[in-house]
């Protein structure tokens, strides 16, 4: 029962309080987060590979790693957040209310979430579309063959429009039915309530290791969008827009250059100005955002570099075995780009 | 203070305004107002200056913009690529409107019986009516619901195996799928029979009244009532032609199309808000029945009334005063659990409306003024129409 409500008590406090804690007159969001001495991270607490904490409420995943990230730059101690699991439906109510410093849960940049939801957007860490997973015996080769078919779907996201759009233009007949919590929506998937699951092509690898057989389902290969995954801020905090913004860019960077967990202390002799000035032995690159010189350092010792989060969480070395596809580096054939340093 | 009562009786004394109950009352009062006035003020000035702050769009002409989503259980129409989001607003609304409704009928019909029942002379009877009471009672709400929609599902063969009723409907775990009879002369004869049939039921029970007040012979009451309800639409919707045509649910490739087709999600919540709160009813009505003395049943008895007659003349006209009020709570609570919606996927207000439509817009403070704005007429509504009802029905005491 409160499961429910909390996005109810989320909105009400959001009605009274919008951002009275949000921006403490004189305040910055990066001089609350030291002075509380802990990062309040958004997060996804049921997508295996994105964020889920394990028996121990050890949190793990790919979005779990970019808090862990931010937590290491600013505090050189990557234990330093706190963890709010948030459903799709509450999770822009509690970045609002100032809930949460950042929001980083597998959520899908927009424009109206950049300008109406008075938030923005960090810069795309997952490249990700919308696809469909059915049942093998439907015998169903195309999302298209799908007119007529019940959709199980989670409420509050991107997903459930792009379901009604795609269905409407392919002038197919939809019967979608709305759960709040994505494991709800599985749950009525797996009993046989819908014929199709629809969510993020990341989400379906992940979920489909927790139906009662996931050899009997199949991913159909149509991706029906767009859903680039970023963090997101509030409006109203440059500098912390850009701590939050350039960890991302580190990250990408330092796989760029080769700077891994491992070869971290060789690299830092390196003679190489690009790599330099990205762990801060030449230039203070890092003071200029509010953070330390040696905050890529921080984050890579840490944390490891955009492709070591990768493997670890989604990759080769998960149950998931996502492949990088778009989200290889531009030098690999993906898309990933990130601005240099300097 | 002592005083001389030989003395010269002093003056009265002139009592200070500050002094004045009344005065002190009404400035009281007024301090009170402002301070929440003041509050208020605070709050929506507060609310107003963060919005504009952190660049929030707010207003409510988001409600006349494309809702873009689908919706599983529409009564009116409504599609995802032209329907506003204040039709949305109302979908679900009428959707929380129709378990709530359905739900406050089953709930009392199944709460009279078992309170009646706990009070039975038959053990077994009135024991499994406690058994009943202390069971459901005693489980949370949303478990009722998980096992109704669960046991609904899981139980319900799947859509290739669907279960044939007769006539040509079907039963499987999308829901069960009735014929509609297709209303192509249009409806408006069988609501016209169904109305006319109601004032004549109304009157006829008015007459048989008289005829036992005057005469002391009854008439029969129910039978003819249900007939005048019941015949005159059927009668009409013959001779329309109505009915003639039924639009049969079909087997498709994925799901049924079709015919009129009721959700597991709606058949979930309403079971288990119906079940769930007949329980507390069924102690309301035990404790207003056991509020009216023995001595009522042994003078109705006395008088040669049968067991029914004192139950339905006697015992509960006295009962109902006690009962009403508690009743007014449990209708309340019903309708606001129907909330608990959400866990189960049935669209109803707060699923579509507080749930979908707030996070598409992001239009917190707007979307759940209204939410909550409507709970509270809906309640305000409930209880006035049970107060109508009780100062109706009051007992005339001297």
């Amino acid at each position: 029962m409160m499961r429910s409500m909390t996005g109810f008590v989320l909105a009400v406090v959001a009605a009274a309080f919008v951002a009275a804690q949000a921006a403490p007159a004189g305040a910055t969001t990066l001089e609350t987060v030291k002075a509380r001495g802990m990062l309040n991270c958004g997060a996804n607490g049921q997508l295996a590979g994105f964020g889920l904490p394990d028996a121990e409420g050890n949190w793990a995943g790919f979005d779990v790693d970019y808090c862990r990230a931010i937590a290491a730059a600013i505090f050189n101690d990557a234990t330093k957040v706190k963890f709010v699991a948030l459903t799709a439906k509450d999770r822009f109510t509690a970045l609002q209310s100032g809930d949460v410093d950042v929001l980083i849960r597998n959520t899908t940049w927009s424009s109206s979430r950049d300008s109406q939801l008075g938030l923005n957007a960090t810069g795309t860490n997952y490249y990700d579309g919308q696809g469909f997973i059915v049942r093998k015996d439907l015998k169903v080769n195309s999302a298209l063959e799908l007119s007529d078919a019940s959709v199980c779907v989670q409420q509050g996201t991107t997903t459930e429009l792009n379901l009604a759009d795609y269905f409407r233009s392919n002038k197919m007949k939809l019967k979608s039915v709305t759960f709040a919590q994505l494991d709800e929506a599985l749950k009525a998937y797996d009993t046989g309530r819908c014929d199709a699951f629809t969510a993020d092509a990341s989400a379906l690898y992940s979920v489909r290791l927790k139906l009662a057989r996931p050899d009997d389902h199949v991913v159909l290969p149509e991706i029906i969008s767009k859903e680039p995954l970023s963090p997101f801020v509030r409006h109203g905090d440059d500098q912390w827009f850009d701590i939050v913004k350039w960890v991302h860019f580190a990250l990408l960077n330092a796989e760029e250059y080769n700077i891994t967990k491992a070869n971290l202390d060789e690299q830092m002799k390196s003679d190489n100005p690009d790599i330099k000035r990205l762990l801060g032995t030449e230039g203070n690159y890092g003071e200029q955002l509010g953070l330390t010189k040696d905050w890529v350092y921080r984050i890579v010792k840490l944390v490891g570099n955009y492709g070591e989060i990768f493997e670890r969480n989604l990759g080769q070395g998960s149950p998931l075995k996502v492949t990088r596809g778009l989200n290889a580096l531009w030098t690999k054939g993906g898309i990933q780009f990130a601005p240099p340093v300097r | 203070m002592l005083r001389d009562v030989h003395g010269p009786e002093p003056a009265a004394p002139r009592e200070s305004l500050l002094y004045d109950p009344r005065l002190r009352g009404a400035l009281y009062q007024a301090a009170l107002l402002a301070l929440i006035v003041v509050f208020a003020v605070a709050i929506v000035h507060n609310v107003a200056e963060n919005l504009a702050r952190n660049h929030i769009t707010s207003g409510f002409g988001f409600l006349r913009d494309t809702a873009g989503f689908d919706i599983s259980q529409t009564l009116i129409d409504y599609s995802s690529s032209t329907s506003t989001y204040a039709r949305a607003f109302w979908v679900g609304l009428l959707n929380t409107l129709l378990v709530a409704g359905l739900g406050i009928v089953l709930a009392t019909v199944l709460g009279l019986l078992v309170g009646v029942a706990r009070l039975s002379g038959n053990w077994l009877v009135a024991r499994t009516a406690g058994a009943y009471v202390t069971i459901v009672r005693n489980v949370p709400l949303l478990l009722h619901l998980l096992f109704w929609y669960n046991a609904v599902l899981k139980a319900l063969p799947d859509f290739r195996n669907s279960l044939w009723l007769p006539g040509g409907g079907f039963l499987n775990n999308r829901g069960l799928f009735l014929p509609k009879p297709a209303f192509e002369g249009g409806a408006w004869p069988m609501v016209a029979a169904f109305a006319a049939g109601v004032v004549a039921a109304a009157l006829w029970r008015t007459a048989a009244q008289r005829r036992l007040e005057r005469t002391g012979r009854e008439w029969p009451v129910a039978l003819p009532m249900l007939a005048f309800v019941a015949v005159p639409p059927v009668i009409a919707a013959l001779a329309s032609g109505v009915g003639a045509t039924w639009s049969f649910p079909q087997l498709g490739r994925f799901n049924v199309s079709g015919g009129a087709e009721v959700l597991p999600e709606f058949v979930a919540l309403l079971v288990a808000l119906s079940i769930y709160t007949a329980a507390f009813i069924a102690e309301v009505v035990r404790a207003g029945l056991m509020s009216v003395p023995v001595g009522q049943s042994e003078a109705a008895a006395a008088l040669g009334l049968r067991r029914g007659q004192a139950l339905r003349l006697v015992i509960i006209p006295q009962a109902r005063r006690v009962i009403i009020p508690p009743l007014t709570n449990q209708y309340l609570n019903l309708t606001k659990n129907s909330t608990l919606a959400v866990a189960i996927g049935y669209p109803d207000l707060v699923q579509v409306f507080a749930g979908t439509v707030l996070n598409v817009t992001g239009q917190a403070v707007e979307v759940i003024t209204i939410t909550l704005a409507v709970y509270l007429v809906i309640s305000l509504a409930t209880s006035a129409a049970m107060n109508w009802y009780q100062a109706r029905t009051a007992l005339v005491q001297r």
